[in-house]
């Protein structure tokens, strides 16, 4: 119950301040500007320059949705008066944590716009468009646990933006690197990298072992935020 | 209702809360209180579940800080200082955010808000967002939020910290509204404040105990140490010294400086707890000097305040 409360009220405070609004323009101009500029030169009826896009595109903006769920608290001292209300650490995280991904899910509501457009156009296969929002949900979770555990290391929303940032980055790019990891390691690094497990789901292809990819990403994230909680104690 | 054993506390290597030990009964309004830094907010945050305790142990109603924090939590309210509140969340909406937390029940919810609402007179606020209010009333909101779902146990952290001298009134009338029927732990660094809530007083400095006992204990245990202070006109130190030092119970007599010659200020120390004032005013009576003030002074709060906690 406490988790679905701190999930309501944080998922209110997003529309509350001017933040939600922005991200979300700058989110839809961005991955509008992207997919539009390429499509009709692709000459394809698809949403894959959308979803190639997308790992890049989220590294910036679910740290932005993320940075201020714990950051603010500490920063104003309301985590005190939330701590001392009769919840757990668990319900605290998780009801944040859902309150960022159904934010990114709010997101990615208005891009089904493109899919409908393009189904107009061509024979839009919907198999691939529905594999790669599943797949866009999973990003969105697994970047929300690494940036929810960046905004509970620092008061500072703009440091937690940033470290969270470095992170899904790192993660995005990994594959394109590996160029550069001595070959025995290439395996395993290439395991590591995002855009390698979404772009698999967004074929199509929904794989066991890329939703365990995104779901481990994800409990690492908010379990690294459980310790830091309890290390505040 | 609230055993505290040992509470110790580390931050790194600084020792803020030094082996306390306190037993807190059911119904009474407790003082912290303190100078800056001595510990007291610390205590307060480790009662409340917010830290926990490096070593020592903390027992509401027999259950231990460690393992039982939540049943604790939900038998306690708590103010952290100056109420750091949602600053993007209208009153209205906050109160039922923490109404929906503590479990309150959907049909007795509007009730309890407009109880409230009532108590800490929060009618106009309603519908203003949190961050335009004034800290007076941001600390009404903070107080509400505590006695929510009516817990038996009110912590409030410096209630009156950076209030005008109104809302210092009215806070303190609610406090003594709730203290008739919960126990109240609060702290302060003030004590008049103290001395016009509470019933018993612990003052702590740099993490331990320094004093403990009820108000009136305290304010008696120091009320032998006092002074009379007498202006006379018409009057001379030497007569005046032999007058009155005849006295049984004086231990000395001594002249204050006077704004001008005619005035005769003097100070009247006591070696005996015993009432002289009616033996004083008739040796004056006996004279023709013209008495221009009589008042006494007892020690209080403040002395001892200030002597347990002064650095040496």
């Amino acid at each position: 119950m406490q988790v679905l409360h701190i999930l309501n009220k944080e998922f209110r405070d997003y529309f509350v301040s001017p933040i939600a609004y922005i991200v979300i323009s700058i989110f839809l101009l961005v991955t509008g500007w992207f997919f539009f500029a390429t499509f009709f030169l692709l000459n394809t009826a698809g949403m894959r320059s959308f979803f190639d896009l997308l790992p890049m595109i989220f590294a910036f903006i679910v740290p932005a949705v993320t940075m201020r769920l714990f950051s603010e608290e500490l920063h104003i001292g309301s985590y005190e008066l939330l701590l001392t209300m009769p919840v757990t650490f668990r319900d605290v995280i998780v009801g944040k944590f859902l309150a960022g991904v159904a934010f990114i899910a709010a997101m990615l509501v208005p891009t089904l716009a493109y899919p409908i457009t393009v189904s107009f156009m061509g024979d839009l296969d919907w198999g691939p468009v529905i594999g790669g929002y599943v797949g866009s949900l999973l990003l969105g979770a697994a970047f929300a646990g690494i940036g929810i555990f960046a905004s509970s290391v620092t008061r500072n929303q703009i440091v937690a933006f940033i470290i969270g940032l470095t992170i899904c980055f790192a993660l995005s790019l990994i594959d394109s690197m590996l160029f550069l990891i001595p070959e025995g390691l290439v395996g395993a690094f290439g395991y590591l990298g995002a855009r390698f497990h979404f772009q698999n789901i967004a074929k199509g292809v929904i794989d066991t072992r890329d939703v365990l990819y995104f779901l481990s990403v994800m409990f690492v994230g908010l379990y690294g935020t459980f310790m830091v909680l309890k290390e505040k104690k | 209702m609230i055993h505290v054993e040992n509470l110790t506390k580390y931050y790194n290597d600084f020792c803020a809360v030094d082996h306390i030990n306190l037993d807190i009964h059911k119904g009474e309004v407790l003082g912290l209180l303190g100078p800056n830094g001595a510990g007291k907010t610390t205590t307060l945050r480790m009662l409340t579940g917010y830290f926990l305790p490096s070593s020592g142990d903390i027992r509401v109603k027999d259950l231990s800080v460690y393992d039982k924090s939540f049943e604790i939590k939900k038998m306690l309210g708590y103010l952290p200082e100056s109420a750091p509140l949602y600053h993007n969340m209208l009153v209205a909406d906050y109160l039922n955010y923490v109404a929906n937390i503590r479990g309150i029940a959907k049909d007795k919810r509007q009730a309890r808000i407009k109880k409230l609402v009532e108590l800490c007179s929060m009618k106009e606020i309603m519908h203003k967002t949190i961050g335009e209010l004034s800290k007076g009333l941001k600390q009404r909101v903070g107080l509400a939020h505590a006695m929510m779902d009516d817990p038996e146990i009110l912590v409030l952290d410096e209630p009156t910290s950076g209030l005008d001298p109104n809302q210092i009134i009215e806070i303190r009338e609610i406090i003594k509204l709730i203290g008739k029927e919960k126990t109240i732990i609060l702290s302060t660094h003030i004590l008049s404040e103290a001395e016009a809530t509470c019933d018993r007083i612990v003052i702590i400095n740099k993490g331990k105990i320094v004093a403990d006992g009820k108000t009136a204990d305290l304010k008696q245990s120091v009320g032998r140490e006092r002074a009379i202070y007498l202006s006379l006109i018409n009057s001379d130190f030497t007569a005046a010294s032999e007058t009155l030092g005849t006295i049984d119970g004086i231990e000395a007599v001594s002249k204050l400086e006077s704004p001008n010659d005619d005035l005769l200020n003097l100070k009247l120390t006591f070696s005996s707890s015993d009432d002289q004032r009616a033996e004083i005013y008739n040796k004056i009576k006996a004279t023709d000097w013209i008495l221009m003030d009589f008042h006494q002074e007892a020690k209080t709060l403040e002395n001892i305040f200030r002597e347990l906690t002064k650095e040496n």
